[in-house]
């Protein structure tokens, strides 16, 4: 609609990682066990981050990098196919 | 290049400041991905200004107007009419606003704005409390909920503010929770469609303020529809319409004990018994009116 030239004024950009790359606050991680996986997709539709990629082969993949570790996806999954390990051992 | 970079649709950007656990992201993106990049989002101050972050860059694809809390429904028609004076077409203009913002401070401009029937969306993520500021209790926080101000318990109900949007009779209102994402994603899609004030109310459960584990958003979302405290309905021009898995709960025994929904949250981890029942008997009153509303 309106077009604002770049760097003209200090407007915010999209960005991605707008609060830095929040894998950092993560005390757990989410590990997929791609045998278990049966393509169902609920994490990828439930992950309140929207961290989890959908590869071309269908298969969930998340983003370790912006995942904050809160595991939505692990509780959603019907077959327990998502684990929390902690970060810290 | 990622799949979140890639901004030929409108998306809302991962790596944001909420919570871990906080559906906001989420309900966001899927308000975006519908509403399309011809949007402008006004923001009251609420969890998700911060969520917005600063001049260094935001998650929002669409321009963003961070507005006063009592505001955000008068700007949204201001830029409403301003976009259309300049002969822009096919753009919404959405209201994002937290509980407080809408049923306590910003309620005179809500109303006055459904009242001359702008043509804007505007949407309520409940927490039901003052979350950003540090949990205190506003109109929306139901009966016997912990918050700061609150210490020993709500004595006071949820105002039913679906209802009381439904008699302004605007062309549509309707309920919505995270837990079930396709039918709020449907609604938006509806709510896209009709000229004239949209109003929708949406459940986000809130793990730092409602005293659960994170990984518990989903679930809590989802039993709030099944046990019945949340019904999920749509009123079009008038004509009320149970949608999603609460077109079943009109029978009581389809319905979970509210107890289930309940025993998971901290925040009513003091209530009696009594009490307990007592919410129970609420929820069943409100479904009896729903039924009336519903034979209409």
């Amino acid at each position: 609609m309106i077009e604002v030239p770049e760097y003209s004024v200090p407007l915010a950009r999209p960005k991605l990682g707008s609060a830095g790359k929040t894998g950092f606050w993560r005390t757990s991680r989410p590990v997929i066990d791609y045998q278990k996986c049966t393509k169902c997709r609920l994490c990828v539709i439930y992950c309140v981050e929207n961290t989890i990629d959908l590869m071309p082969d269908m298969y969930p993949r998340i983003d370790y990098d912006y995942c904050k570790g809160c595991g939505v996806c692990s509780n959603v999954c019907p077959h327990e196919a998502i684990t929390m390990e902690p970060e810290v051992k | 290049m990622t799949e979140a970079l890639r901004l030929d649709n409108a998306r809302f950007l991962r790596g944001n400041a909420a919570c871990p656990g906080c559906p906001i992201p989420k309900e966001l993106d899927t308000l975006l991905s519908v509403m399309g990049k011809r949007t402008v989002l006004v923001v009251p101050a609420s969890c998700t200004s911060v969520i917005l972050g600063d001049t260094r860059g935001t998650p929002s694809t669409v321009p963003v107007i961070h507005s006063a809390m009592a505001a955000s429904a008068a700007i949204a028609s201001g830029v409403e009419r301003a976009l259309r004076a300049r002969g822009e077409k096919d753009f919404n203009v959405v209201v994002w606003a937290g509980d407080g913002a809408t049923g306590d401070i910003g309620f005179a401009t809500l109303s006055g704005a459904a009242e001359r029937n702008e043509n804007i969306l505007y949407v309520c993520y409940d927490n039901e409390a003052f979350m950003n500021t540090g949990i205190q209790r506003s109109s929306l926080t139901p009966y016997g909920a912990w918050t700061t101000t609150t210490p020993e318990g709500k004595r006071e109900f949820k105002k039913p503010l679906p209802l009381v949007m439904m008699q302004h009779r605007i062309p549509y209102v309707a309920t919505a929770s995270i837990g079930y994402i396709f039918d709020y994603e449907q609604k938006l899609r509806k709510a896209k469609g009709i000229k004239g004030f949209r109003y929708i109310h949406l459940l986000s459960p809130c793990p730092p303020g409602w005293r659960y584990d994170s990984s518990l958003t989903v679930e809590v979302a989802k039993l709030a529809v099944d046990t019945g405290i949340w019904p999920l309905f749509e009123v079009e021009n008038g004509e009320f319409r149970l949608t999603s898995v609460s077109k079943t709960h009109l029978d009581k025994s389809r319905r979970k004990p509210v107890e289930a929904y309940l025993k998971l949250q901290g925040r009513f981890k003091n209530l009696t018994q009594e009490q307990v029942q007592e919410i129970q008997r609420m929820v069943d009153e409100m479904w009896e009116e729903i039924k009336a509303l519903v034979k209409k």
